[in-house]
């Protein structure tokens, strides 16, 4: 909507290599006109906090197999994946399930 | 609030997480996994010491929750067991400094101390120090693999056996128990071992940067970790180890092992238990739960996990086997979600041939770096034989030695060539020196490489392969290959008829 929407992001089980090994970030997606979406997120994490090898952490449009997520402790599969709207305060959690993050 | 469980699997492939079963509900599940699983398979006895490897990350952090929960219950059927943990600290191999090292140990220190159980921190610079017996298969404590009857029997067998084995001769059992028990609280006060030097690291440093594939090197890093493993638990007095394979690690274990050439060693590689050590048995408590179901619960219930980067972190797809496996089923599970219970299922249906209990079993007959059982006797029409013709077709060499193939006999020179290999004279089988690798085939290669490959299964000597430096291998790994090769030396000359009296008499065994 029009308000810029703040996000709580929490990356594990070894994700956080690509965010400078920093598990938890509070972020604040700038306004926009459209409602926020998962797909836009991850592109705006992809162009903003990524600081290294973005192909482990997305691949194409959605996230790499093997990176679970959560939006507010529940699997994303549940909340519609890439078409769910973020809202503001939601808690975001990524882990990684592969070998070395 | 809100949980997540799994719905029954139908005949469809969909994998339907929904949002029906309260936490509660799903923690149950999750528990009486566990306890189903070590339940199913009775191999663990009352008292008995088990080692748990933790290497930080959700699978072993996930177990080390479950052991807790399962010797705490107040349920009747309570587990029974005395568990020390293990971490071994691979930083020196995957690059880390000290600083970082230390750090990680701390964090898992305070985490190991929270259970209150015994745990000892390895670090990977100690397996040069290791004796060379680690890799010799000690004799197993009960005599038959436990099926459900006498599972009863053997435990029966296992308590006053336990009390045997530790005995001093001259002191009464209570007395070398309780001893023994106050000797290794001293020895290991929960604690590091032995501090390591610089040398150290640099020695193992060595040693990896002799291996030139990512591929050799994880399984080189596996290999010492388990001698590691196996190291503490004997000295120790553990007669189980526990790992943390889940379900999802294990079906790409099964695939690239098979990439690796371990294929005659899957049942014991992914399987619940393996027995190839003997005295101390490697089990599998978390091969029912898959990756996603880990990180569940551990998100839930706030298991601590501590991720530790390792020789592979942040690799490319296609940097070793291994990852490329890793990368193929995961990506192929988010399509079709079975994809994993059906790797599963099918290694479930691999079992382990009972070993043979006979103490004719000999130490050759063991890979030196896995322990397995060999793999490579050139039988007729075996599939060894024929990758070995195919490799002799495709290396442009002048005409050697005559190889005839289906003849175990390697025609020819003499066996006590100063090329150090090794012929068996007449059929391999009756020897059982499995050393009938056509060595004519690797006159070329380095003595050393010859060495060591008689005494390795197949895969292990792809991994040598990979080494620039064989020297670089620990010395209880080479005294060890040196050890077996005399002792076959020794076996050999036995059959041979003396190289004087046989000028006119033709070889009886030769060819």
């Amino acid at each position: 909507m029009a308000a810029p929407i703040a996000i709580h992001l929490e990356f594990g089980g070894g994700a956080e290599l690509l965010f400078g090994s920093v598990k938890e970030h509070h972020v604040t997606l700038p306004n926009q006109s459209e409602p926020w979406d998962m797909k836009q997120l991850l592109v705006w994490i992809r162009g903003n906090m990524l600081k290294e090898r973005p192909e482990l952490f997305v691949q194409g449009d959605t996230v790499r197999p093997g990176i679970l997520v959560l939006i507010n402790d529940a699997d994303w599969e549940l909340m519609g994946e890439l078409e769910y709207e973020l809202q503001d305060k939601d808690n975001v959690v990524f882990i990684s399930t592969l070998h070395g993050g | 609030m809100l949980f997540v469980a799994k719905l029954p699997k139908r005949k469809s492939n969909a994998f339907i997480w929904v949002c029906l079963l309260a936490r509660g509900c799903f923690k149950e599940y999750f528990i009486h996994k566990f306890r189903a699983m070590l339940g199913k398979n009775r191999v663990i006895f009352p008292g008995e010491k088990v080692l748990l490897a933790v290497s930080g990350g959700p699978a072993s952090s996930s177990m080390l929750s479950q052991v807790q929960e399962g010797l705490s219950r107040d349920a009747p059927k309570k587990l029974r067991f005395v568990p020390g943990i293990i971490y071994i600290d691979e930083g020196g191999a995957s690059g880390q400094s000290m600083e970082e090292r230390k750090r990680a140990v701390a964090q898992l220190e305070s985490v190991f101390r929270a259970t209150n159980y015994h745990y000892h921190i390895v670090h990977l610079e100690q397996v040069l120090s290791l004796p060379s017996s680690v890799l010799e298969a000690g004799s197993s404590a009960t005599e038959k693999p436990q099926t459900g009857s006498s599972y009863k029997a053997a435990v029966d067998h296992f308590i006053p056996t336990r009390k045997n084995q530790n005995q001093h001769p001259d002191l009464s059992v209570e007395n070398a128990q309780s001893l023994l028990s106050n000797l290794s609280m001293q020895e290991v006060q929960n604690g590091v071992t032995s501090p390591i030097t610089h040398e150290h690291t640099q020695a193992l440093q060595r040693l990896f940067a002799s291996v030139r594939t990512p591929t050799a090197k994880e399984d080189l890093l596996h290999t010492l970790r388990q001698h590691l493993i196996l190291h503490t638990a004997r000295t120790q007095g553990y007669t189980k180890v526990m790992m943390g394979d889940s379900c999802s690690r294990l079906a790409i274990k099964l695939l690239s092992n098979i990439s690796l050439g371990r294929g005659a060693s899957l049942a014991t590689d992914t399987g619940f238990s393996d027995p190839r050590h003997g005295d101390v048995v490697i089990v599998r408590p978390m091969r029912d739960y898959s990756s996603k179901e880990i990180a569940y619960y551990n998100r839930m219930f706030d298991i601590p996990s501590v991720f530790i980067p390792g020789l592979d972190s942040k690799a490319q797809d296609k940097a070793s086997i291994q990852r490329l496996t890793e990368s193929f089923v995961t990506k192929l599970q988010t399509d079709f979600p079975s994809t994993v219970s059906t790797i599963y299922r099918t290694s479930e249906k691999l079992h382990t041939a009972c070993p043979p209990q006979n103490t004719n079993t000999q130490l050759s007959a063991k890979c030196l770096l896995c322990v397995c059982a060999l793999d490579t006797k050139l039988e007729e029409f075996s599939a060894y034989q024929a990758t070995l013709i195919s490799e002799q077709l495709s290396q442009r060499r002048g005409p050697g030695p005559e190889f005839t193939p289906g003849t175990a006999a390697a025609p020819g020179s003499p066996p006590a060539s100063s090329a150090g290999q090794d012929h068996s004279s007449g059929g391999g089988q009756s020897q059982g020196c499995e050393t009938g690798d056509g060595g004519c085939c690797s006159s070329a290669k380095e003595p050393e490489t010859v060495d060591l490959k008689s005494l390795l299964c197949y895969s292990c000597r792809l991994t040598i392969k990979d080494m620039t430096a064989l020297d670089a291998l620990p010395q209880y790994i080479l005294s060890e290959a040196e050890r077996r090769r005399s002792q076959m030396r020794e076996e050999i000359s036995e059959f041979l008829l003396d190289e004087e009296e046989n000028e006119a008499i033709p070889r009886v065994n030769g060819s």
